[in-house]
């Protein structure tokens, strides 16, 4: 780890004034990932400033029905907040699908959405990575690329966005809200993470000089019909090969509304418009299922080791949603899948 | 002394214990932090860094105030400045548990933990669980059911245990499981583990 410079912010102010006072500085609050990635020479910040204190770990109701989370709430205690449980339970099952409880109850709202890609290429220095230097070439294609992508990959990176709450978060359609030396902004949570294309060193579209202060979820919480459902190597404390968040809204047997959104496949939470748009007004049975998600894998693409996620991805876009449809979403602690 | 005793202490004088060893070295990383803190705030003095703080960490109810790099872990601060060493570096990318500590009753891994930002904080290692001499639950749990080996992830395990209960959501030996995933045994001590557990859960 380089030797850097520590200070602690006092407010949403004073944070979002000193980053964009200092040239690569970031901001610390879980460190779970940030931590790990210094420790590895990946992130080299000169400064870190720690946003730990700063009064944004409040989960508060909002006008129209719908949940302000702030940026500082820990995912253990979302993933357990009554609120939560009882309005938005895919959201408690993807959290709690995700990490350890320890890591859980380090790492923060505002956190989640930053982490950086587990791509075993980005993590080692000895290996060209695009996302790591720039230029440098992607090693994954070509290389042990069986955690990689199969939907939104570009020639300069196949790396994949690790979280399991941001997925359950793109179903929801949560807006991500920031504050920066141009005051505060809110980025709807589609347009959050951005796809590799020649620019995978850019996760986000978060200015650097600008903070995450809360994410809003609107009231549609899906409670009746919805799973998360994640398949990975092993039955706990692994990031996902495929993984899969739905809600669902029916009618008389026939789909009224449907969400899905696609984790470990992709450089960002994967939805596909269309293939919800076919879901509509359908029955809700496997081959309607089915449909949908051939649709979402119509341009996927494996690259040798991974190619078995598309056939995986396909099963699990199924069950998912049979999951949901029957209202038996997975249990994150009984690991048998219904 | 009986002939048995007799070899035993001979036998301890010619290959002394991994204990005894371990003790023996701890002047090592000792010595090796002071020089660094001593080269930190040497570094400072000449202004080509000012990045060494001071903090107060308290520590098993008791208040150390250190001068850190700021790169120091908990976990390393636990063990290499206060001599703490039952939390263990299995890892270091929190990945096994191992470094497991509590920090204002929660469980969180000490490796990825920056100790300047703990400041203020109530921490609890596993050296601060028994008291007044009597072992805690889990640690006497531990021992009635056999739920180690080699022991090195004992102290992690037994402090994410502890979060557990204190967080009341498991309540099955498949949601101990569960909530306990991030504590690796590579003896694969886990039958006994959640056994010991489910027993210091039916006393807490």
């Amino acid at each position: 780890m380089i030797s850097f410079q520590y200070s602690r912010a006092v407010d949403v102010a004073d944070a979002v004034r000193q980053v964009a006072a200092s040239r690569g500085a970031k901001f610390v609050a879980g460190g779970t990932n940030l931590v790990d990635l210094m420790k590895m020479d990946v992130e080299k910040p000169p400064k870190l400033i720690d946003v730990t204190r700063l009064p944004l770990d409040k989960v508060e109701e909002v006008t129209g029905g719908g949940l302000r989370i702030g940026a500082l709430v820990r995912n253990s205690d979302l993933a357990y907040h009554p609120a939560v449980e009882r309005r938005y339970p895919m959201l408690s099952s993807a959290l709690l699908a995700g990490a350890s409880q320890q890591l859980r109850n380090m790492a923060t709202v505002g956190g989640n959405l930053m982490q950086r890609t587990r791509c075993a290429y980005f993590y080692d220095l000895a290996t060209p990575c695009n996302k790591r230097e720039p230029g440098s070439g992607c090693s994954a294609i070509g290389g042990l690329n069986r955690m990689n992508a199969i939907l939104g990959t570009s020639d300069a990176c196949i790396a994949v966005h690790p979280s399991d709450m941001c997925v359950a978060l793109a179903v929801l359609e949560a807006r991500v809200r920031v504050s920066g030396p141009r005051g505060e902004r809110e980025i709807p949570f589609a347009d959050f993470h951005r796809l590799p294309g020649d620019t995978p060193q850019r996760d986000t579209n978060l200015g650097a000089d600008e903070l995450i202060t809360a994410i809003d979820l609107p009231s549609r919480g899906f409670t009746a019909n919805y799973t998360y459902l994640k398949i990975r190597d092993r039955l706990s404390y692994a990031f996902a090969l495929v993984s899969v968040a739905v809600g669902l809204e029916l009618e008389g047997g026939k789909i009224r509304t449907a969400r899905f959104a696609l984790g470990g496949v992709a450089h960002k939470p994967w939805r596909d418009p269309e293939a919800e748009a076919a879901l509509r007004g359908k029955v809700a049975n496997e081959t309607a299922f089915a449909q949908a998600a051939d649709i979402v894998l119509r341009d996927a693409k494996g690259f040798g080791h991974n190619t078995f996620k598309i056939d995986l991805a396909r099963k699990v876009i199924v069950r998912a949603l049979s999951q949901a449809a029957r209202g038996t979403p997975q249990s994150q602690s009984s690991k048998k899948i219904a | 002394m009986t002939a048995s005793e007799e070899a035993d202490a001979e036998s301890r004088f010619n290959h002394p214990t991994r204990r005894e060893v371990v003790a023996g070295g701890i002047t090592v990383p000792i010595a090796m932090s002071l020089t660094s803190e001593s080269m930190a705030q040497s570094r400072a003095g000449n202004g080509v860094s000012s990045s060494a703080v001071s903090v107060n960490l308290t520590v098993n109810g008791t208040r150390h105030v250190l001068t850190l790099d700021p790169r120091s872990t908990l976990l390393d601060v636990l063990r290499e400045r206060l001599d703490l060493t039952g939390s263990k570096k299995g890892c270091d990318q929190g990945q096994c548990g191992a470094c497991t500590v509590l920090i204002d009753g929660r469980r969180v891994v000490s490796c990825l933990t920056l100790a300047v930002m703990t400041e203020g904080r109530s921490i609890t290692t596993i050296e601060g669980l028994a008291k007044d001499g009597k072992l805690h639950p889990l640690q006497q749990a531990f021992i009635d059911h056999d739920a180690f080996q080699c022991g090195y992830c004992t102290p992690g395990q037994i402090c994410s245990a502890a979060g557990l209960i204190a967080e009341g959501k498991a309540k099955t030996a498949e949601e101990i499981r569960e909530l306990m995933s991030g504590n690796i045994c590579r003896c694969g001590a886990y039958t006994n583990i959640v056994a010991a557990i489910q027993q210091a859960m039916g006393r807490s």
